[in-house]
């Protein structure tokens, strides 16, 4: 593949998924300042391996492989400084997520509601909550999430049956806010 | 999957809405990979030769290397923006030619090295 080729490729690949980065990165981290520095590394150690990664892909999906870097740099941005993952997105991000994703005003009560799974989610094992971000936030299948995750199919629809379950758990468990 | 779990599923679509990354993002991730790329040529521009004598000094024009080759790739995130004013223009942008001049001396660096 020429170097023109694979500018094109790499340009593909970014525009399609940066959106995904993003919002992986947002629910991994919690806010967006840790979101967008781990989007630009990633990125970045994207084009770094771009060229085998596309060789090596067999004409799959490159998806899994961008998220499995993100994921990789998130568990090292947790190691390295010492961090944990947020217990909980800040109340004043989760209002702008819930803003900016739900508009309409007179839907407080939903908001309330889905403010209480952000919560709940963000209580799963690490595991589950990064299953469930890519499957509902990225929309990514069974297999595209196996591969992100290093895991096998069968393993993963297991993992994600478990994550819902917990979470209908923690939801029923957790008292409405106002009340 | 089971009846039980449709609401909770339809509750976690809307709560984890995908969230458009910021204006400012994509021109701080552009920006980066031309600065990489900048860096890299110049480090390879500016290396003295003689020093490859010491095995030491092979890792930084290998990286250099390494950089500015990818460092082209990034750059395409940069051309896919200007493509459509340039075609627009009818000849190549100011970062088309940008490109080549990196591309040029990555070239140029990669050449000198390999003559010793």
């Amino acid at each position: 593949m020429d170097k023109g080729e694979l500018d094109d490729r790499f340009s593909e690949l970014y525009r399609s998924h940066l959106r995904d980065v993003y919002s992986y990165a947002y629910y991994r981290v919690g806010n967006h300042h840790d979101a967008e520095d781990l989007t630009e590394q990633t990125f970045l150690q994207a084009y770094r391996h771009f060229e085998r990664a596309l060789r090596e892909s067999d004409g799959r999906p490159l998806r899994p492989w961008l998220i499995r870097i993100a994921h990789n740099l998130a568990a090292n941005h947790f190691r390295d400084r010492s961090r944990r993952p947020q217990t909980s997105i800040d109340d004043d991000e989760s209002t702008t997520v819930l803003r900016a994703t739900h508009t309409t005003e007179d839907l407080v009560e939903e908001r309330d509601e889905l403010a209480r799974i952000l919560a709940a989610v963000q209580d799963l094992p690490e595991d589950r909550r990064e299953a469930l971000i890519m499957r509902f936030a990225l929309g990514m299948d069974n297999r595209e999430i196996a591969r992100a995750m290093g895991r096998s199919d069968g393993a993963t629809k297991v993992l994600i049956h478990r994550a819902i379950k917990q979470l209908e758990g923690l939801v029923a468990t957790t008292p409405t806010p106002g009340t | 999957m089971a009846q039980s779990t449709f609401d909770i599923e339809a509750l976690l679509r809307e709560a984890l809405s995908p969230i458009e990354p910021p204006e400012r993002l994509g021109t701080r991730v552009e920006t980066t990979l031309l600065n990489l790329s900048e860096a890299a040529a110049d480090e390879l521009e500016s290396w003295e030769l003689s020093a490859m004598r010491d095995p030491r000094n092979w890792v930084r024009p290998a990286v250099a290397v390494a950089v500015g080759g990818a460092a082209g790739t990034g750059l395409a995130v940069l051309r896919w923006r200007q493509a459509g004013k340039a075609r627009a223009r009818g000849r190549g942008s100011v970062l088309d030619r940008a490109v080549d001049d990196v591309a040029g001396a990555v070239r140029r660096g990669v050449e000198r090295l390999q003559d010793r």
